[in-house]
């Protein structure tokens, strides 16, 4: 009874919100003032442009680095092991009696449905939008290398999970952080786990919740005209029931909807690239010369490696170490196989639906360029003139998509709900269980951290709260910060599982079931 | 020499009649009951984080209650009849299931109850017993 007065009074209080504009340009100015300093910290360039031309953000260093690093000290796993990875997801190596049990697939589709969302459709679109064709290129080779990072968190996030009495798993950055570093005899991994938990936190209410439920809401607007109030309560309601009240039905619902959007997604962008077919060897041209020569962009095509990484890092989170998290709840006893399966997930998000974003916009002529020099014109804010005269982000992909059906930016307003809304829900998981490290689980804990997280859904939707937005996004790198420090650290223990494992493979010892 | 059947058990109406047919046959000669129980389960089917986290304790609860509730009082129904009888419950498809545990204990048939689904519930979702007949590797019945 409490609980349901409780609710009623959250619920009322988000009605009450449309005096919203006042407060959410008061909670962007106490953002902007005691944030500031942090998203400077993250964003920061290094003093590059005397080298090449252009600023270089550090923390799209970082990843990239931290990725290669990863690929290189274990040989190309993400060549190596594509094939196996594909196999264990097919359940050839899983044991009939754990039937039942969660499989790789699932943990995968999981895990998957909290990354493909709206770095797919709108961070592709500003990525292009600002850096041309030539991202496109980049994006895909981050994805790539992003492959390597899952790996290792993965195999790291089911190696060190807690496995409870009742059956009930938690893994995630956090628990390898403070017992793979415990260890290894090294100091500061409880303070590096309680670290990553604020950061999680933060970019769950961040990127995972306030940036989807932005980005859905000003779809549904400028498609179907529904004020973004209305789609901000409709949203928040929906995940309120599914959280807190634990109807789960719904949530099964979008998950099972969700993979099929996806394929459908995918189906789509093909058919318009079918239509085109006599444009494809130009685009692919486009993206190689954008890649890297000097299209017209700013900052030339370093610009456009920058933009292309810094998305692709957003849409498949490697090495953010969100993943982990949901993928340490498989039933296996080697994590390592864990590991595999996680590295198909940039392939998914960025090489395929990324990839197939970019092409759709870049085919069907969003990107204006002069006839008479190829390269691209760009507007007063820098970005590249469109076709359509849209702002960057989901209107581009709309755009796009509906110059081939006139139909598609309505399938694609549902899309980018549904992308949001099954984002948002695996975050709020996220998020929640990195609540629960810091203050420990319990009912009432873990009912205060899905309030919260259903609150910041409206104000999301609601608000173009700059600050607020810059800050979430600041806040996902962080947690990379945290994290891949810990996986350089922890990297050789994975290296042994590997060696140890492909050992017993080529033996037989670990052999196929089906 | 002793005759296995597989007698698939779901806990319905239908399942009891074919654990009677079965239970029928093996009095005329010396017979062992296999009382199958399958939970329909796909590898391939979508949870939410919760419900991975929650899966193997969910999946205890789930064998513990198939084992107690519903395949126990058949087999000490059984017992007190006479017939030599002993059970096995398992995840996976209904059809390819019982057909994997017929294979294993290389049973001489299968008995399975007939739920009577017409029209369009049985084309919607198949029936276990069309499938069975598709794939059965030993002689099958069906118990109306």
């Amino acid at each position: 009874m409490k609980r349901t007065a409780f609710s009623l009074a959250v619920l009322l209080a988000l009605v009450a919100a449309p005096a919203h504009a006042q407060f959410a340009d008061r909670v962007d100015e106490i953002f902007a003032q005691s944030t500031g300093w942090f998203v400077n910290l993250i964003f920061a360039t290094l003093p590059t442009s005397g080298l090449i031309g252009v600023d270089l953000p550090w923390i799209v260093g970082w990843l990239v680095i931290g990725a290669t690093v990863f690929t290189i000290y274990f040989g190309f796993i993400q060549v190596r092991a594509f094939g196996h990875a594909l196999q264990l997801v097919r359940g050839k190596y899983s044991d009939p009696r754990d039937a039942g049990e969660v499989s790789h697939f699932q943990a995968l589709a999981t895990a998957l449905s909290g990354t493909v969302g709206l770095g797919n459709i709108a961070g592709v679109a500003v990525a292009v939008s600002i850096g041309g064709a030539g991202a496109t290129f980049w994006m895909i080779l981050a994805g790539l290398l992003g492959m390597a990072s899952k790996f290792t968190e993965c195999t790291l996030g089911v190696k060190y999970r807690n496995e409870y009495p009742d059956g009930t798993v938690s893994g995630g950055p956090m628990y390898y952080l403070k017992k793979g570093f415990a260890e290894r005899g090294l100091p500061l991994g409880g303070f590096m786990a309680i670290m990553f938990s604020i950061f999680c936190v933060l970019g769950a209410l961040g990127g995972g919740n306030m940036f989807q439920a932005n980005q859905a809401a000003s779809q549904v607007q400028s498609v179907l005209g529904i004020p973004t109030w209305i789609t901000g309560l409709v949203l928040a309601t929906i995940v309120f029931v599914v959280i807190v009240g634990g109807i789960k039905s719904i949530a099964r619902v979008t998950e099972k909807v969700v993979p099929f959007m996806g394929v459908g997604y995918v189906l789509v962008g093909l058919a318009i690239l079918a239509i085109n077919y006599d444009m494809i060897l130009w685009a692919f041209g486009e993206i190689l010369r954008g890649a890297f020569t000097d299209s017209g962009i700013v900052g030339g095509f370093i610009g456009a490696i920058i933009q292309g990484f810094r998305r692709a890092a957003f849409s498949n989170e490697a090495g953010i170490g969100s993943a982990a998290i949901a993928h340490s709840a498989v039933r296996t006893k080697e994590p390592i196989t864990e590991g595999f399966v996680s590295l198909l997930e940039p392939f998914i998000d960025t090489v395929v639906i990324c990839t197939m974003t970019a092409l759709v916009i870049i085919i069907t002529g969003q990107l204006l360029q002069d006839a008479e020099t190829g390269r691209y014109i760009l507007d007063e804010g820098g970005r590249i003139a469109t076709a359509a005269g849209t702002g960057a982000g989901v209107p581009l992909t709309s755009a796009a998509f509906g110059s081939a059906f006139g139909w598609a930016p309505y399938a694609l307003s549902l899309a980018v709900f549904l992308f949001a809304f099954s984002t948002m829900i695996t975050w709020s998981y996220y998020g929640m269980k990195s609540w629960t490290y810091m203050f420990g689980e319990g009912r009432n804990r873990e009912m205060t951290f899905k309030i919260i997280f259903c609150v910041f859904v409206f104000i999301g939707a609601v608000s173009s709260l700059d600050a607020v937005i810059d800050f979430s996004d600041a806040a996902l790198f962080a947690m990379a910060i945290v994290n891949i420090i810990g996986l350089y650290f922890l990297m050789p223990i994975v290296k042994k599982e590997l060696e140890s494992y492909l050992a017993r493979l080529k033996s037989g010892e670990i052999k196929a079931y089906k | 020499m002793t005759r296995k059947i597989v007698v698939a058990f779901d806990g319905s109406e239908a399942g009891r009649r074919a654990v009677d047919h079965a239970a029928a046959q093996a009095t005329q000669g010396p017979a062992r009951l296999i009382v199958a129980h399958v939970l329909e389960w796909s590898p391939y089917s979508f949870l939410t984080p919760e419900e991975l986290e929650e899966r193997h304790k969910r999946r205890e609860e789930e064998l513990e209650r198939a084992r107690e509730a519903v395949v126990a009082p058949v087999l000490t129904d059984l017992a007190a009849r006479g017939i030599e009888a002993e059970s096995e419950i398992r995840y996976g498809h209904v059809a390819e299931t019982l057909v994997e545990i017929a294979t294993e204990r290389q049973a001489d048939g299968i008995v399975v109850g007939r739920t009577g689904a017409t029209g369009i519930t049985a084309r919607l979702f198949g029936s276990v017993m069309l499938t069975l007949a598709q794939i059965a590797p030993v002689p099958l019945t069906i118990v109306p």
